[in-house]
């Protein structure tokens, strides 16, 4: 499902890039037979001018110099995009993603703390990193939401509150996408400083993968502060995240250094990246709530049961028990 | 059922922007905005050519589809209107037209667009307002279309070039002219507005 919107991303994409190339209109001299030149000649149809450009401009006497753009026929490329290849990729994408976790569900259920809750807890993640990641969370669903209304609202929402409620909550869920922005970018950027360290692959990435990742029963993952699954959803976020901050701030500033083909390319980019963001996430969501036991209150309270962090990340809860003997600390908290 | 196209004769217009001013006029456009514009292809070379834009009024028009609010739509007669109330300022019109039509009275940034303003054939808008009032004149401006005149730019070119009307009458128009004169540039923007040309 990702690769095929992946090559539907790259399709467009290349649609797009050979538009870009723009070639100076050339004017074919042409003669009568005695050598003097033809008065109708030098007639520059729209036709010709089709052949060699993919978009036509000229000079223009107003200072609005943006107009010299005459006629741009990528305009109904990217409609298509927007109102087909959008609509129904996105859709597939984003219920194709709810459906195969609502699978998982069913068929895994939720992973459990196999021994049971120990009673003992142990500190995963400090107040800045759970602030980090709750900035940049409640940012994403913001965004997220007020996004798919401006592609999927006129579709599910319109038809229930009318055009002119519509109307108002988009206009007010624009305002709030374009400022919601700068506070999810501000937690990417803590988000991708902090966990930095954390999130290089290594060997055991691949031992992880061999045992199942967590989820056969009998078999047990290795996993240091971070397992591959949640490396793979930070650089994947951290990727996605620049991409739609870089495409979202391009549209933000019209004719800021981009021109109309430009800006179709970004709001094109910032789409696919976005639905893509969207499905990683939810998937995110699932396995971070519903999916395992103990899992959710590692960003809830910041605290995790030792027995929970014994089966998902047993190098890391060795690290920080060696630490804390170290330290002569208690090598774990109670409960209570 | 007539279906309104505007037409220009590339090979008649002197770049005189009396189309463009007669519109400003005409609909009190702000500062800024510019319903009609003229762009001229090849300036001083051979085979210069001037040619009057503005919306066409687009067969299945991408502005309409792409518009998140549904807010631009096309009437009986093939004009495609928008409501100044519905729109958000989105700017997705802006990159679905193929003319370039679509203008904002701000230039500002973090989507403060203002209501979008586009050439309405001087047909009024498409709001709620009443066909040729004045709170309609104040939005969107004439309403010559429903006093039965075609767009002011149009009518009063000077040379004919830039022509309004049915589709049929005035491609027929062009036809004539390409016939007897020996040569034409074509009807600009017609494949791409009305997915069809006229052949000569």
């Amino acid at each position: 499902m990702f690769s095929l919107a992946r090559a539907r991303l790259a399709v467009v994409i290349m649609m797009l890039l050979l538009g870009i190339a723009a070639f100076g209109p050339a004017i074919a001299q042409k003669l009568n037979p005695d050598g003097a030149p033809n008065p109708t000649a030098s007639v520059t149809s729209e036709r010709e001018l089709f052949k060699q450009v993919p978009r036509i401009e000229g000079r223009i006497d107003i200072p609005d110099k943006k107009a010299s753009e005459l006629i741009q026929p990528a305009g109904r490329t990217w409609d298509y995009f927007h109102e087909v290849l959008l609509h129904w990729g996105g859709a597939i994408v984003i219920l194709g993603t709810i459906a195969l976790l609502g699978l998982a569900y069913l068929i895994i259920g939720r992973v459990r703390i196999a021994e049971g809750r120990s009673g003992k807890k142990i500190l995963r993640f400090k107040a800045l990193e759970r602030f980090s990641h709750w900035l940049t969370a409640a940012s994403f669903v913001v965004l997220g939401l007020t996004g798919l209304n401006i592609t999927f609202g006129k579709i599910l929402l319109l038809p229930v509150v009318g055009p002119d409620t519509f109307s108002d909550i988009s206009q007010g869920a624009k305002y709030v996408h374009n400022f919601t922005s700068f506070s999810f970018v501000v937690g990417l950027i803590l988000i991708t400083m902090i966990f930095f360290r954390d999130n290089f692959f290594g060997r055991v990435d691949l031992e992880w993968l061999k045992q199942g990742g967590g989820f056969i029963k009998n078999k047990h993952a290795p996993a240091g502060r971070f397992n591959l699954g949640e490396k793979l959803v930070y650089w994947l976020s951290v990727i996605a995240g620049v991409a739609v901050s870089v495409s979202g701030f391009l549209l933000l500033f019209p004719f800021y250094g981009t021109d109309i083909v430009e800006m179709q390319l970004a709001q094109v980019v910032h789409a696919v990246v976005a639905v893509l963001f969207v499905a990683l996430i939810l998937a995110h969501i699932y396995i971070g709530t519903l999916g395992m036991e103990g899992a959710f209150e590692a960003m809830g309270t910041g605290e995790v049961d030792l027995n929970w962090a014994k089966e998902h990340h047993d190098l890391w809860l060795a690290r920080q028990l060696a630490n804390q003997d170290q330290h002569g600390q208690p090598s774990a908290t109670p409960a209570e | 059922m007539a279906r309104m196209k505007f037409l220009c004769d590339a090979d008649r217009c002197i770049d005189c922007n009396a189309c463009v001013t007669a519109c400003k006029n005409e609909n009190e456009v702000p500062w800024g905005i510019n319903r009609r514009r003229v762009v001229t292809i090849n300036d001083g070379k051979p085979g210069e050519r001037s040619v009057s834009m503005a919306c066409m009024h687009c067969t299945d028009a991408p502005c309409a589809a792409v518009c998140p609010v549904t807010c631009i739509y096309p009437t009986e007669d093939g004009i495609v209107l928008h409501s100044k109330d519905i729109c958000i300022g989105c700017g997705y019109c802006f990159y679905a037209c193929p003319f370039g039509a679509p203008q904002y009275p701000k230039v500002g940034n973090f989507g403060s667009r203002g209501k979008m303003d586009k050439c309405t054939y001087c047909a009024g808008g498409g709001g709620p307002e009443a066909p040729g009032s004045a709170a309609e004149f104040e939005k969107y401006g004439s309403d010559r279309f429903g006093q039965g005149k075609l767009p002011l730019c149009a009518e009063m070119c000077s040379t004919k070039s830039l022509l309004a009307g049915d589709g049929d009458i005035i491609a027929q128009i062009y036809k004539e002219r390409v016939l007897k004169r020996g040569y034409g540039s074509g009807a600009w923007g017609w494949m791409t507005a009305y997915r069809e040309d006229i052949e000569v």
